[in-house]
């Protein structure tokens, strides 16, 4: 079956190996799968090597600027809600540059999408650490290895209740693009932070290292105990795949929106209301 | 006998929290009621309590329009309040208030404020006390006054609005009183034709212009001077079905309203010089994106936090230049609240139509003052949309001949909108073809010529082809025109402009015919006079600059211009 999503023949600018093939499959098989029409799916970037993603997808997008894809994914989502929107990007973009963003768009729940490539590097920039680099790691910058807390995506999150939150590795195809699929269904903010490897930079995180330190949450773990959800997050011996924490209880921003209350209209297609706007200004006589 | 006949300025003083911009509100909003043409410009401190503010009310006959130095009456609430404005008070200068508080040192007619508003209930309502007694030296009808206070103290309760309408009884039969003994004279008529104006300030103004422009897209992050537009639209969002969010810095706010102008919302930025530093790498994006945007800058005086209430016109280099790259951009500055009000308007319109960033300059000065101007016509229309609906094969980057891609909007049309802050070919997808780089910025740029020759003409105010030429931008206008007004000065002419960027074709001609020019600018560097140098090779070496944080007076206005044009005066 051919997919809608299909680019055709096109030179795509990552390095032969790299994990970012695998999430392009992912997303792209995802999206047709849930059968949502390129033309109502935006995707929403920053900048780096996983941020190049919308181009190698036959739909609309907003490739912006570095740490940026959350603030514009929440202008277009509340602009027309009606369109499926998904911010995807790197680790440094998300959680370095865009970290502020990240814990905002949280507290706020628009209905996106938020899918990170992982690979605990700085691809695009030749391999300096990234705020998720595991310590000890060395690089050009980082030259006695990082020495710094990694920022833990998942227990932020959890910490601020944000409704879907989840982690994946590439490498399993079928588990991580259910996921990923359940992630773009769902109503609200959803998380799916998505294990990478980096072929060039980062030489400690390989596939085989993710393989041996991944696990998969067990078929009896409750997603929507918080406690629990908090407690796996923290867990660094091996680190557990599968969504950590789920719930249907947060109004999403755009439902939260007085202009949508009594009218679903996109904005693009409403008219200032002239008469309410002499009634305003009359009243100032 | 002190007599008031074509025009009052009134002077209130108080610490912040003794409810100085409550008489402000009051007392513009009932005169304006009553007839009176009127103007208020407020002064105050960047804290929530104490401190000393003031607030100058111009009562008149005519439009009113700027703030003066002169004082005609002064209603201290505090000693500080008299010392705080001590060089603008003349012997002529009468000074009401509490000598109780404000002791022997100057000479005033006593009024005990808080006792009397003690006995109407408590000493916290002496700002309606002080109010009313204005209202009882210009003998306005009590009913209007009890009217306005019921409604203004509507929603705390039966018991406040009684003491408030005590208080205010007293206040106006002491007004009355001193009005008969002290012989004081105020004998401003009111006009018919103000009953028809509305009275609102700059805040108010670009706001309303925003929503007349079809903004319905308001992202923020909260900065004196801007707030009071981004609260005003706050205000209104369920009126109009605006989206408003409060980001979490300016960086997010402006890449929101990118967001949302990308999926065709008309969205608006407000903010001040600070918040505008963040946002510079969005205002290059909206350059490369080629996505709408407009940004209302409500200038502040700098660098970094600066002076957070005062004003200063020290913004127009950073709005001109901030931002990498090379692309185009427009930049308004209105010159009173009528402009404030179109400019903006017309802000989405050109945004839209070209596809890039409009900032709007104002200043603490002008979105502050009130006055009542004429209702702004609304005849031009409803705002078009200037996007399209898409087909298939639709790129967003066509390379036209006008350099304007059409542009479309996800969801509406066959086809897919894409957008990239890369440099990038005509479907928006990323290139480093440097043969297409060319192209590109060559169609960015043919933009601007365009642009060009949609340009607002400057104002001018005089005969064209005077000898003297007088040349300001923004907010200055009206003190400018009032201080003519005053001097009449022979062959002289005032050419204002309100676009700045890009400027009209026809600039280098204007200016090239004046013998003597001079420039008002409230900055010390002049950036408008080395902006016009730049574009028109022409150096004006007159300036007048104030950069303490205040407006310009009329009084300091004419003062300059007598100085400079002594000969010029008839
Ligand atoms: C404001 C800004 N700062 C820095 C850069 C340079 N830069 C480009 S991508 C990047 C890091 C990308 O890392 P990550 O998001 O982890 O993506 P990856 O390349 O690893 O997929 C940086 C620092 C930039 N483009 N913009
Ligand atoms: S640098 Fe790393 S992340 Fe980037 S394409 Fe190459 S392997 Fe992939």
């Amino acid at each position: 079956m051919s997919n809608p999503y299909d680019m055709g023949a096109i030179d795509i600018a990552w390095c032969p190996g790299c994990g970012n093939y695998g999430i392009l499959n992912m997303v792209k098989s995802s999206l047709s799968e849930l059968e949502i029409k390129p033309e109502e799916l935006i995707m929403v970037s920053g900048i780096g090597q996983a941020a190049k993603i919308p181009h190698y997808l036959k739909t609309n997008f907003f490739n912006g600027l570095h740490g940026r894809a959350l603030p514009a994914a929440t202008g277009i989502k509340a602009a027309n809600p009606g369109l499926t929107v998904i911010a995807e990007s790197g680790d440094g973009d998300m959680y370095g540059e865009g970290g502020n963003h990240f814990i905002h768009t949280l507290r706020r729940n628009p209905d996106i999408t938020n899918l990170v490539h992982n690979n605990m590097v700085y691809g695009l920039t030749k391999g300096q650490a990234s705020p998720t680099s595991q310590p000890g790691f060395k690089t050009p910058v980082q030259v006695e290895g990082v020495s710094e807390e990694p920022f833990n995506p998942l227990a932020v999150a959890i910490a601020l209740d944000a409704p879907f939150v989840a982690r994946i590795f590439m490498g399993d195809k079928e588990q991580s693009k259910e996921i990923i699929k359940q992630a773009i269904k769902h109503q609200g903010y959803a998380l799916v932070d998505i294990f990478q490897p980096c072929v060039s930079f980062n030489k400690v995180n390989t596939y085989q290292w993710f393989k041996e330190n991944t696990y998969y949450l067990e078929e009896s773990y409750d997603p929507a105990d918080r406690q629990a959800a908090f407690q796996r997050a923290l867990e660094s011996e091996k680190i557990p795949l599968g969504i950590f924490y789920r719930h249907e209880s947060r109004p999403t921003f755009e439902s939260t929106l007085s202009a949508y209350r009594e009218d679903k209209t996109p904005l693009s297609r409403r008219k200032a209301d002239f008469n309410k706007l002499e009634e305003l200004l009359d009243s100032k006589k | 006998m002190p007599t008031f006949d074509r025009e009052l300025s009134l002077t209130l003083g108080g610490e912040a929290g003794q409810g100085i911009q409550t008489i402000e509100y009051l007392l513009s909003h009932l005169l304006k009621t009553a007839g009176y043409h009127i103007y208020a410009t407020k002064e105050y401190m960047s804290r929530v309590r104490g401190g000393s503010n003031s607030t100058t009310l111009r009562v008149g006959e005519k439009s009113i329009a700027a703030p003066c130095d002169r004082i005609d009456l002064l209603i201290p609430l505090d000693k500080a309040a008299i010392t705080h404005v001590q060089n603008r008070i003349s012997p002529k200068t009468l000074i009401l208030g509490d000598k109780s508080r404000l002791g022997e040192d100057f000479p005033l007619i006593d009024v005990p404020l808080e006792k009397l508003a003690g006995q109407a209930g408590s000493g916290i309502m002496a700002n309606t006390v002080a109010a009313a007694l204005v209202c009882g030296l210009m003998e306005l009808d009590a009913g209007l006054l009890n009217q306005f206070l019921s409604s203004y103290f509507a929603g705390k309760g039966a018991e406040i609005i009684r003491q408030n309408l005590a208080a205010a009884a007293l206040g106006l039969e002491w007004g009355a009183k001193i009005a008969r003994q002290e012989q004081i004279k105020i004998a401003i008529k009111p006009t018919p034709e103000v009953k028809n104006q509305i009275l609102l300030n700059g805040a108010e103004a670009i706001a309303l212009g925003a929503v007349a422009g079809g903004c319905n897209f308001v992202s923020a992050y909260p900065m004196s001077p801007s707030t009071g537009v981004f609260t005003t639209l706050a205000q209104n969002a369920e009126k109009f079905g605006l989206v408003v969010e409060q980001a979490e810095d300016e960086i997010s706010a402006v890449n929101m309203a990118l967001g949302a102008w990308y999926a065709g919302a008309r969205a608006l930025v407000p903010t001040s010089g600070g918040g505008f530093a963040l946002m510079v790498e969005g205002i290059s994006l909206a350059g490369m994106l080629e996505t709408p945007l407009v940004i209302s800058l409500g200038q502040r005086p700098g660098p970094a936090t600066g002076l957070p209430t005062r004003t200063e016109q020290a913004d127009l280099e950073f709005a001109l230049y901030g931002g990498h790259g090379e692309f185009p951009r427009i930049i308004l500055a209105p010159g009173n609240l009528q402009e404030a009000f179109l400019l903006t308007a017309r802000a989405f319109d050109m945004a839209d139509r070209f596809q890039t960033p409009v900032i709007i300059l104002s200043d603490q000065y002008l979105v502050d003052a009130y006055y009542n101007t004429e209702k702004p016509d609304l005849a031009s229309g409803e705002p078009e949309n200037h996007f399209i609906k898409t087909r298939a094969d639709y790129q967003r980057y066509q390379l036209t001949e006008n350099g304007i891609s059409p542009r479309g909007i996800p969801g509406f049309g066959e086809g897919l909108v894409c957008v990239d802050s890369d440099e990038h070919d005509e479907a928006a997808h990323i290139t480093e073809d440097l043969d297409i780089r060319s192209r590109m910025v060559e169609k960015r740029l043919k933009k601007q010529e365009l642009i060009k020759e949609t340009a607002l003409q400057p104002t001018l105010l005089g005969k064209a082809g005077s000898q003297n030429l007088i040349i300001a931008w923004g907010s200055t206008y009206q003190v400018v025109k009032e201080a003519l007004e005053i001097l009449s000065l022979k062959d002289t002419a005032f050419l204002h402009f309100s676009q700045l960027h890009p400027l009209p074709a026809t600039t280098a001609g204007l200016l090239a015919k004046a013998r003597q020019l001079v420039i008002i600018e409230n900055n010390a560097t002049s950036q408008f006079g080395k902006l016009l140098q730049l574009e028109t090779g022409i150096k004006i070496e007159n300036r007048i600059l104030k950069y303490n944080g205040l407006p310009f007076t009329v009084e300091e206005i004419t003062e300059h211009l007598k100085i400079l044009w002594e000969g010029g005066l008839e």
